[in-house]
């Protein structure tokens, strides 16, 4: 009964795997990465040095590139916690109650995927509209969605959903109901069960899904113009206003929003990168 | 003390269990023993209130448990694939049914660890309470398990199959680690198993179970030397199974007088291999060929043919085969020792 550490195994395992190549796969992922990541990113950066601090500090000082970068980040988090919170409760549902027409609703949580995303936007500005379904019967509420910020965010939503089911989903199938069983066995209630046992089993897939919902929301441009109305420093996001830019011919000025929201995007990722690397080394691997 | 009384249970078409009823004493450690299919885990589920019987009651402690969940039964459950919490350590994992309770059930922090440094000296775990059950090995795993049951200080240990999923010689040594643990605790304990070795090796009383029913209750004594049924012979241990027919209150299987049979008729003799002694050819004692000598360690499994075709297998030690130069072909005179009759089984 003495125990090997698995790390050390696993360590040892790939230093002699059987298919080899490592060489030359290494030298096609980042000569691939490099043309398809890294090349289109340094043109960017690079278009965005020749900007002068004074160029810099005209955009940063625009209240409309700020209130477009504070819609577009606010709403993508606000998208993505909403995403987190029903893409579980969906993805439970799926995973754990068979139920006539499962399969069908399954295959409906992908359509965000697959819809063109004008498709998307023209449908939910439909909906939402003042005269539209649903719009209809907010408007005597006070609640208006469509040409609003909150409209940017329905659309944020819809097109985040398919990240936190599929990535929340076959890590769920793994949480074994024995786990619900031995929580319960121990004296756990409902509660308890679900926040101490089976959230944190699931919490790694949650926030890859959160972040995969986060990233898309961020760059999301085709569905969201439409249901947003596009009013500067209202409803305007900042890919649109990047756009604008371009028609007006200030590749500067489209340049350095263009880096800014890089610059937040990759802090963001990389904050739930380290995360979820802190919680793995928590757990001892 | 646990009483379960008339208890049925369908999966659909399926009778899992019918009306089963059984007793088990306080302080005693008992084995649900049967084949897959058997209904062992469902009885064992019933009693941990992990499901619910279609009718029947059962009894814990004198009182009617029957429609209690599993959170107020206060009985510790060990799955066999240890149902560990993985992102939580070993402390963290053995604490927990402290940690879930509420008020003034629960004890401080201090008391908390305390506990658990108590009860992972128990499982002999000391050293790994900062452990996360993906750095342990399978037989520390279920000891974890363990603890963590043990945690509750539950009136009653269930185990489901403890000791399934690890290799033979962990088994071995749990087993007997798990049989001394009980003697110090006094713990009333149900585990199921389908290792009539286990069963009897661990358990004070073992309660055979076949179809959803049980065939018999006894100690493992009992339950080897006199089974109850047909079902029983053969599922513990090896058994001669051999056709016969009683007539005048005389079993005859092939021209050998086996004993006495109640009801004249067809039926079935069992006789365990160690009970068919071979001899030295006697023109008194019936008599048989051997067909094949096996060694296996300390005992020689000899195949002998009586003169109806019919084949027994007997168990002699590797002296008595020696003495007796026991090999392919040789002519001997058998006696059975014990056999019993099962008529029209």
């Amino acid at each position: 009964m003495t125990s090997v550490p698995l790390s050390l195994l696993r360590r040892t395992r790939v230093a002699s795997s059987v298919i080899p190549g490592f060489g030359l796969t290494l030298g096609f992922t980042l000569t691939y990465l490099s043309l398809i990541v890294l090349l289109p990113l340094a043109a960017l950066l690079l278009k965005a040095a020749s900007a002068s601090l004074d160029q810099w500090l005209a955009v940063l000082g625009d209240p409309r590139v700020l209130s477009a970068l504070w819609l577009s980040f606010g709403g993508a988090l606000a998208a993505a916690v909403i995403n987190a919170v029903f893409g579980l409760l969906v993805a439970w549902v799926l995973v754990r109650y068979p139920f006539p027409g499962r399969k069908v609703v399954d295959a409906f949580v992908d359509l965000p995927f697959a819809l063109p995303t004008a498709v998307a936007g023209i449908a939910l500005t439909a909906l939402y509209a003042p005269n539209g379904w649903l719009g209809r019967l907010l408007e005597p509420l006070g609640v208006k969605v469509a040409f609003t910020p909150l409209g940017v965010v329905v659309a944020m939503v819809f097109i985040g959903l398919p990240f936190v089911v599929r990535t929340v989903e076959p890590v769920l199938q793994d949480v074994d109901l024995e786990l619900e069983e031995a929580a319960a066995s121990l004296g756990a209630d409902r509660l308890q069960t679900f926040f101490r046992v089976i959230l944190p089993a699931v919490a790694p897939s949650l926030l890859t899904g959160f972040s995969l919902a986060l990233a898309r929301a961020v760059g999301e441009y085709g569905s969201v113009i439409f249901i947003a109305g596009n009013m500067p420093g209202v409803s305007e996001i900042a890919p649109l206003l990047i756009v604008t830019k371009l028609e007006q011919y200030d590749y500067v000025g489209a340049t350095v929003i263009a880096t800014i929201m890089l610059a937040i995007s990759f802090t963001l990722l990389l904050v739930v990168n380290l995360l979820q690397k802190w919680r793995r080394a928590r757990m001892g691997g | 003390m646990i009483e379960v009384e008339d208890v049925s249970k369908h999966f659909g078409d399926f009778k899992a269990l019918d009306r089963v009823s059984l007793r088990v004493n306080q302080g005693k450690l008992v084995a649900l023993l049967g084949p897959s299919g058997s209904g062992k885990t469902t009885l064992l589920r019933i009693l941990a209130g992990l499901e619910q019987p279609d009718a029947g009651r059962i009894k814990l402690g004198g009182i009617d448990a029957t429609g209690l969940g599993t959170r107020d039964r206060r009985v510790g459950f060990v799955f066999q694939h240890y149902a560990l919490f993985r992102h939580m350590s070993v402390a963290e994992n053995v604490a927990f049914g402290l940690k879930v309770r509420k008020g003034a059930d629960r004890p401080s922090k201090a008391v908390i660890a305390e506990r658990v440094h108590t009860l992972l000296n128990l499982v002999q775990l000391e050293g790994l309470a900062g452990r996360y059950p993906s750095q342990l090995s399978g037989g520390q795993r279920q000891r974890v398990a363990l603890a963590r049951a043990l945690a509750v200080e539950p009136r009653l240990l269930l185990l489901d199959e403890p000791f399934g999923a690890l290799d033979a010689q962990v088994r071995k040594d749990l087993r007997r680690w798990l049989r001394n643990l009980h003697d110090e605790m006094g713990l009333t304990g149900v585990f199921v198993t389908h290792d009539q070795e286990e069963a009897l090796e661990v358990a004070d009383e073992v309660v055979v179970m076949n179809k959803g029913r049980i065939e018999q209750i006894g100690t493992p004594a009992e339950i080897y030397d006199s089974p109850a049924t047909p079902f029983v012979y053969r599922f513990l241990g090896n058994v001669n199974a051999v056709p016969c027919s009683v007539t005048g209150g005389a079993a005859q299987v092939g021209g050998l007088h086996i004993g006495g049979g109640a009801v004249d008729g067809g039926g079935t003799a069992f006789v365990r291999p160690h009970d068919v002694e071979i001899l030295e050819l006697s023109p008194d004692l019936p008599q048989a060929t051997i067909r094949q000598v096996i060694v296996l360690g300390p005992v020689v499994r000899v195949e002998v043919v009586l003169p109806d075709g019919t084949v027994l297998d007997s168990e002699v030690t590797r002296e008595h085969k020696d003495k007796l130069k026991l090999r392919r072909g040789l002519e001997v005179s058998i006696f059975l020792r014990k056999a019993r009759v099962f008529v029209g089984g």
